[in-house]
């Protein structure tokens, strides 16, 4: 059977970069061809930066690996183009439920309120994922954009200089050696190039092993999230069960510690496990099998000089929450428009200092909301597994136990507090809409918000004056003037007034919010461009 | 008489769990089940209401109110 991950999607080819007499200088470079590495490089290409991907394999991921893409995802994957055919694919869910013993104690829905382009998640396997990246970047390359994937390139080393870094890279037909101005590596958790730069990454390892199975099989489960705390079928520990597309269930069982990994993966030692959560008459294929461990950790920064560390490289979580791949593509939104100002000059170095300062953020957010999840998921010691038990025993009948309740918190963006881009909130507008917040989307008629907001800076105003255009030392903020009355369903309104009755934001191309107040003041705004790109 | 409150009443659950995990760290068992025994005391304490404090005990009991 030729599954999507078992053909090559971008094949090995002998680029004119190892003929050359001397070593050809890009003007970026990333380093993994997963989904935070096609991200970055398509945000890159899509503003005019021309980028290289190199890439060890030449498949997409194998086996599904990351499934829960959050809406926040799917509103950058829209600003890379990418974005239709993911939500096509998908899987659309917004039930969990959650299971304590042989009995379901309480359900919950992610997303009570409407006025979204996209849904609070989709579940899709990791190679359809990376394969719609892919598509893009075919689609970018023949509109003419300087993108490029070389597959089985892999990076034998790196050296850092003050203008450049250079490259050793093998191929099938040899080494040759290239250059970039900027490096970005996504080259997941295990690194080459943190460890080729002798950078640490230390943090907590949580002492599990968990059971993850991708299963084909026809069942009546509904499009839901169901978990399990010490169910019948895995006494004392956890089981999650999740629908992918293709009739494609994703199954999880924590196994504990002290496991022969080896003798887990056998299918005679798979299959009644599954079975025995599954009922012993559901037919099912199993479609891959791993077991994995994880740990909580960061690096200390996300840019050492021009090699800038993104996704998985620079920060691992634990699964539960869905922050691993959903935050590693809110690193390449944060990264990509400042590198396009810095590489052009319109903006100092300093604003990719920026970049590590708000992304290291959001990691420590992700980190511990996702050390949470774990230690209610997989209890540490007597008094924490009562505690846990508790909550979950309360929790069937009173409402008040069902927040304590952890299953995974899900991801959601990171509101960027304190940042040195922001400017102080000006507005006696919804906190969730303060300077450093992601824009939320709301509707506009037929249409919605988030599309007008993206890839560049903008002056949105609400029932208030401003300028078409303003250009500060070289960076231009346009005009996108709207009134509550576009939005009849009000969301704009509750959304980005709240009781105020008119507001300008300063919308960065990364849609979070830099700066607001009631009305257009030319000063404020002239400065809070300025901040929002390292100037000041 | 005043209603205890079984809706959600905590300004941050996950904050109070991770502080409450957190005070067990590294205790014995037996440290810990005295560090819960002291904890209700401090509570009921700050609760003071006789009526309330007798529906939390029926509550945790798992008995009908």
């Amino acid at each position: 059977m030729n599954k999507i991950f078992e053909v090559p999607l971008y094949a090995y080819q002998r680029s004119p970069d190892q003929d050359a007499a001397s070593p050809a200088r890009h003007q970026a470079i990333v380093i993994g061809a997963g989904p935070i590495g096609l991200a970055a490089a398509i945000d890159l290409a899509q503003q005019g930066v021309e980028v290289v991907v190199l890439d060890d394999n030449d498949k997409v991921s194998f086996g599904s690996r990351a499934i829960c893409f959050s809406q926040r995802t799917l509103d950058i994957a829209d600003r890379l183009g990418a974005g239709r055919p993911m939500v096509e694919k998908g899987v659309q869910w917004d039930t969990g439920k959650v299971f304590f013993d042989d009995r379901q104690v309480y359900e919950f829905n992610l997303q009570p309120d409407t006025g979204y382009a996209n849904p609070a998640f989709i579940n899709l396997q990791q190679y359809y994922f990376e394969n719609a990246l892919v598509d893009r970047v075919r689609e970018l390359q023949a509109n003419g954009a300087p993108i490029e994937i070389r597959g089985r390139n892999k990076v034998e080393a790196i050296g850092t200089h003050d203008t450049h870094v250079t490259l050793e890279v093998e191929t099938p037909e040899g080494p040759y050696n290239v250059e970039t101005e900027w490096l970005i590596a996504c080259d997941g958790a295990g690194s080459p190039t943190r460890r080729m730069l002798g950078l640490e990454f230390e943090g907590r390892v949580f002492e599990d092993n968990f059971l993850i199975a991708d299963v084909v099989m026809e069942a009546d489960f509904p499009s839901e999230r169901w978990f399990w705390f010490d169910p019948p079928f895995n006494r004392g520990q956890s089981a999650l069960l999740h629908k992918q597309p293709d009739n494609v269930w994703r199954i999880d069982l924590q196994l504990g510690w002290d496991i022969d990994k080896e003798r887990e993966q056998r299918p005679e030692n798979v299959i009644p496990r599954l079975k025995a959560m599954l009922g012993e008459d559901v037919a099912f294929d199993l479609e891959w099998v791993s077991i994995y461990t994880f740990q909580c950790r960061r690096m200390e920064r996300f840019r050492y000089g021009r090699v800038l560390f993104a996704g998985d490289s620079a920060h691992q979580v634990s699964p539960f929450g869905a922050r691993g791949a959903n935050s590693g593509m809110q690193d390449a939104d944060n990264l990509c428009w400042k590198l396009k100002l810095v590489i052009d000059g319109k903006a100092p170095e300093l604003l990719l200092d920026s970049y590590s300062r708000e992304r290291t953020q959001a990691a420590d957010e992700n980190i511990t909301n996702s050390s949470r999840s774990t230690d209610f998921i997989t209890p540490k010691s007597e008094m924490s597994r009562l505690l846990r038990d508790a909550v979950l025993d309360l929790s069937e009948e009173h409402e008040f136990a069902r927040p304590l309740v952890n299953s995974g918190r899900l991801s959601t963006p990171c509101t960027y507090e304190g940042s040195s881009l922001s400017s102080a909130d000006a507005l006696d507008g919804p906190g969730i809409t303060r300077p450093g917040s992601a824009c939320p989307d709301a509707p506009l008629g037929d249409e919605f918000l988030l599309p007008k907001l993206a890839g560049k800076f903008t002056l949105l105003t609400i029932d208030a004056d401003a300028p078409e255009r303003i250009e500060e030392d070289g960076v231009e903020a346009t005009r996108l003037a709207l009134s509550v009355k576009d939005d009849l369903t009000l969301e704009l309104k509750r959304r980005y007034l709240g009781d105020a009755t008119s507001a300008v934001y300063l919308v960065r191309p990364d849609q979070h919010v830099a700066a607001r107040r009631d009305t257009f003041e030319e000063n404020a705004f002239r400065q809070a461009i300025r901040r929002a790109t390292g100037k000041e | 008489m005043a209603d205890l409150i079984l809706t959600p009443n905590l300004d941050n659950a996950d904050d109070f769990y991770a502080g409450l995990l957190a005070a067990h760290d590294g205790l014995s068992k037996t440290d810990s089940d005295a560090l819960n025994a002291r904890l209700i005391l401090v509570l009921a304490n700050h609760i003071g209401d006789a009526d309330v404090l007798a529906q939390a005990v029926k509550t945790a009991a798992k008995k009908p109110g």
